[in-house]
């Protein structure tokens, strides 16, 4: 596997094929607890972690999983992961678990991880696996922090609420007031606030694609034309 | 006869196995994990605890000084009511119940109410609820401060009548575009008052739940 090869994995699962943006997998997760910037990066990570671990198990073993016992296997090993994570977060970021806990178990129904279990572990060598988990895990987080910052920010007026339960004290110092007195815009903190926000975030998304394959033509009519 | 075993019962083999195999690792990690997550919510509970009862007030094992009652016509709620006494060298300082409020705007709203042995409050706080985020959540201490008019309240200093919101008559601020929630926990802080004025002697007296454990 070339270097290029793997960047290839990075960008199609971080951007081109964008768990949350382009393939809408993962949505229950991704419009629940998208309400702080914090939210979002704690399950983006979790999730991320859920990605690599089960992309990594299901590419060690893809040799002795026959056809027939494929996805119940995969479903076996991506709910080992997911209920580790969940005891391991449950005892070291406490905080985070109070609010987080209910949606840890909900990492297992994301159909982003049994996907990429299917449609790439079971046919790939490890290390490719793991970066595929990586890509496509950072893929969905940046998703969920972009629209966690943009909820909060709309809804609340700041930044980083909540980065203590996370980082331990000193995250008190990292949040950013950045609307002072904002009255509290109730629609963004509530779940219509997410269909809408996500509805924003895949249009300028779309919009850049666009935007950017129209100049990509426009360049390439010069070089046709000096052959 | 055909000795190799058939498909199917290989890959039954091979599923039960993964299943163990993730059997094992969970059991493993529970192992590690299960001490930490029990000192974890017991040091939270505690926290809570002190935030109303100071430390250097008493002297016993505040968490294991523990006793629940039901008393599904008083509160208007079939859910047990946790209490934790504080006491000093064996007298009685405060009892720190935990409530539900049955009429929030949407459902349960649990309240930690600390009560010393005056029958004053030392401080409310909210465990859980499901008000509306903006309007209703200000309830919580982490929102705004009015959770903290209900420090030093008495039904000496404070009468029946006044024991509602302002809309209502009484002496508590509401919300803007939000009364049902401050109504339910004002409700429920004087109904508490009301059941600690009444039954304040057998409130201390009941023998623990861990002391009775420790019996068996």
């Amino acid at each position: 596997m070339t270097t290029r090869q793997l960047q290839q994995i990075l960008a199609d699962g971080a951007w081109r094929q964008n768990t949350g943006l382009v393939v809408l997998l993962g949505l229950c997760p991704l419009l629940a607890v998208t309400n702080t910037l914090i939210n979002g990066l704690a399950l983006g990570l979790a999730t991320m972690l859920t990605l690599m671990v089960s992309n990594l198990t299901v590419s060690v073993l893809r040799g002795l999983l026959r056809p027939e016992i494929r996805i119940p296997a995969f479903v076996l090993i991506i709910a080992s992961v997911v209920t580790v994570i969940e005891l391991l977060m449950h005892a070291y970021f406490f905080d985070l678990y109070r609010i987080l806990g209910i949606f840890i178990p909900l990492i297992v129904t994301n159909c982003a991880i049994i996907g990429r279990a299917e449609a790439f572990a079971s046919r790939n060598a490890p290390l490719p696996s793991l970066v595929d988990g990586f890509a496509t895990g950072l893929g969905f987080c940046i998703t969920l922090v972009l629209l966690g910052a943009l909820r909060e920010l709309t809804g609340r007026g700041t930044l980083l609420a909540g980065a203590e339960m996370l980082l331990g004290d000193w995250g008190h110092y990292l949040t950013l007031v950045v609307i002072p007195e904002h009255p509290g815009f109730l629609l963004a903190m509530l779940p219509p606030g997410a269909f809408f926000g996500l509805a924003l975030l895949i249009a300028a998304r779309n919009a850049w694609q666009a935007r950017k394959s129209a100049t990509s033509v426009t360049e390439m009519i010069p070089d046709t034309n000096e052959i | 006869m055909n000795r190799t075993p058939h498909p199917v019962i290989r890959s039954g083999f091979l599923l039960g196995l993964i299943a163990l195999l993730g059997t094992a690792l969970l059991a493993g990690v529970n192992g590690l994990t299960h001490e930490r997550i029990i000192e974890q919510e017991k040091l939270r509970v505690l926290q809570q605890l002190n935030a109303l009862v100071p430390v250097a007030s008493y002297n016993n094992d505040l968490l294991g000084d523990r006793i629940e009652i039901t008393d599904e016509a008083f509160f208007r709620h079939p859910a047990p009511i946790v209490v934790y006494r504080a006491r000093m060298d064996n007298l009685a300082v405060a009892a720190l119940m935990i409530v539900t409020a049955p009429d929030g705007y949407n459902g349960d709203i649990r309240l930690l109410i600390g009560i010393d042995s005056n029958g004053t409050v030392l401080g409310v706080r909210v465990v859980s609820h499901r008000e509306t985020p903006g309007l209703g959540d200000p309830i919580e201490i982490e929102r705004s401060d009015w959770i903290l008019g209900f420090n030093d309240r008495s039904l000496r200093n404070t009468q029946t009548s006044d024991w509602a919101v302002k809309r209502d008559g009484g002496e508590f601020d509401q919300f803007t575009g939000a009364t049902i929630s401050p109504r339910a926990v004002v409700r429920a802080v004087h109904n508490t008052l009301l059941y600690f004025k009444a039954n304040q002697q057998s409130l201390f007296e009941t023998v623990s739940i861990t002391a009775k454990q420790n019996d068996h």
